[in-house]
């Protein structure tokens, strides 16, 4: 079994002078100095990557630039997936017996590093270069095809619950990127983006780090363990995916949860990416956590309040923590290892027994889910 | 890729499609195989054009500069009669998803780009 002895969360926002470097290194300092460890108790390294700084082994620049010399470290890419799939492979390492101590790690300046405008070149290059790209499709876009056929299907007015939701979680948390309060009705007045997609919808694009070490359990050095883990991919591009309302969130979560021993409704508390509203709304109905149809519905009604019944990003998620590309998610497995401790502060929930957590990459197309077990 | 069958990928004013001639499969993204059994026996054909609006929004802000004097533009995801999803251009307003559509090319960025319309419009 592999357990979360550290974590590393930095301030999500605009960070200006720091660069993608300066930012792992905080959260890979936070990181370290949680789990009470020097540089050189850590044998395996494993990154993500960023946007403004392109290399071919950020790890090994990374392991340079730390004071690192690990055992074995590479990067990982897998666009919102990969935080979570960055966990998933340390666990994997440390349970394969690889590696004693992984230290995980992503940061990335997207915001102050490049114009607004890069920023969204740079991210739409996902879709198809040949038969999506041209035609000036933006991630929003993908999404608003996305949130068009679920708004067919099943009505969308009430997923503006969801950002509300997320912001007034944020305005609890010190660090998170946007902490005025909003209402749904704000939400639906925000300027257009992608239709139905609008403004306050979407999650900002933020500057920010963060870092773990995951480790082989030890009574001596107790920590959340990490029960199961499992993926799904069903496609790349938007055109290609098999349905824009089922994806396969609830095959990944579903064997993650086998994996554990443990059911849906044994879970306590949720960690569930939310680049834009309908991502949120569709994982978690997918997942189970929501009928179908009902997520911003749940959401009005405060079922995933911090004093709900199923506590849900209680740091205010990528929508108001903010997105820094790789490290977005990662803030919500932080947050999970906070509230299983007993440290989120005034946001505190009882701390959860057994956490879901759930990230996607591309357009709903890459899926890692993960159940994490309080070791207190 | 067949020289006489126009293709908008490559600055002709049509969409085409590649069928397996194995197990039927049909692909719009072309690749020389089949992805579902392998085959490389694919017959090359041209689509109608006509299909049904799956999914559909309208970008008010466009990802780059030089596209940005295009904005707003609708974008549409198409089910093709003949069994493949295609993205697409169309109008701002009067498209719905579940409505038949026909397609036509248009000057956009660098090149042409499939439009779609629902049928008898002009």
């Amino acid at each position: 079994m592999s357990v979360v002895t550290g974590i590393g969360l930095t301030p999500f926002g605009r960070l200006a002078g720091a660069s993608t470097l300066d930012l792992m290194s905080r959260a890979a300092t936070d990181a370290l100095a949680d789990a009470g460890l020097e540089r050189r108790e850590v044998d395996g390294l494993i990154t993500g990557y960023s946007t403004t700084h392109p290399h071919l082994m950020l790890s090994t620049v990374f392991a340079e630039h730390f004071g690192l010399r690990p055992s074995y470290a590479h990067a990982v890419q897998l666009g919102g997936a990969t935080g979570f799939a960055l966990v998933m492979l340390a666990h994997l390492m440390v349970e394969a017996g690889a590696v004693r101590r992984i230290l995980v790690v992503a940061g990335e300046n997207r915001l102050s590093g490049q114009s607004r405008d890069a920023a969204i070149q740079t991210l739409a290059q996902v879709g198809h270069p040949t038969y999506e790209v041209p035609l000036g499709p933006t991630i929003p876009a993908y999404y608003g095809l996305v949130a068009s056929r679920y708004a067919y299907e099943y009505g969308i007015e009430d997923s503006a619950e969801l950002a509300v939701l997320m912001r007034a979680n944020a305005a609890r948390t010190p660090g998170a990127h946007l902490t005025e309060p909003i209402t749904a009705a704000m939400v639906r007045d925000s300027k257009p983006i992608a239709t139905p997609l609008r403004l306050l919808d979407c999650c900002p694009v933020s500057d920010g780090g963060a870092a773990f070490v995951i480790e082989r359990a030890d009574a001596a050095r107790p920590g959340p363990a990490i029960r199961g883990a499992a993926q799904a991919h069903t496609h790349q591009h938007v055109s290609a995916a098999p349905s824009l309302t089922a994806f396969g969130a609830g095959d990944s979560a579903a064997r993650a949860l086998a994996q554990s021993g443990v059911a849906l409704t044994d879970i306590g508390y949720a960690a569930i990416y939310d680049s834009f509203t309908i991502t949120l709304a569709i994982l978690l109905e997918e997942i189970g956590l929501a009928p179908r149809g009902a997520a911003g519905r749940l959401a009005r009604e405060g079922h995933f309040s911090p004093d709900g019944a199923m506590p849900l990003n209680t740091h205010g998620g990528l929508l108001s923590y903010g997105h820094c590309g790789v490290g977005g998610a990662m803030a919500h497995l932080a947050e999970t290892v906070r509230q299983m401790r007993g440290a989120a502060g005034p946001r505190q929930v009882a701390p959860p027994a057994l956490a879901l957590l759930h990230g996607d990459g591309g357009v709903l197309s890459s899926h890692v889910s993960l159940v994490l077990e309080n070791g207190r | 890729m067949s020289a006489e069958i126009p293709d908008w990928t490559t600055g002709g004013e049509g969409l085409t499609l590649a069928r397996c001639r194995a197990c039927r499969h049909v692909q719009y993204v072309r690749r020389p195989f089949c992805p579902e059994c392998g085959s490389e026996d694919l017959s090359v054909e041209r689509a109608s054009g006509r299909g049904t609006v799956y999914a559909v929004t309208v970008v008010a802000r466009a990802p780059s500069a030089d596209l940005s004097a295009h904005a707003p533009y609708g974008i549409a995801l198409v089910d093709a009669e003949e069994g493949f999803r295609f993205m697409a251009h169309c109008p701002l307003k009067g498209v719905a998803i579940g409505d038949a559509v026909r397609t036509t090319f248009r000057a956009f960025g660098a090149g042409l780009v499939p439009f779609v319309a629902p049928e008898g419009t002009p």
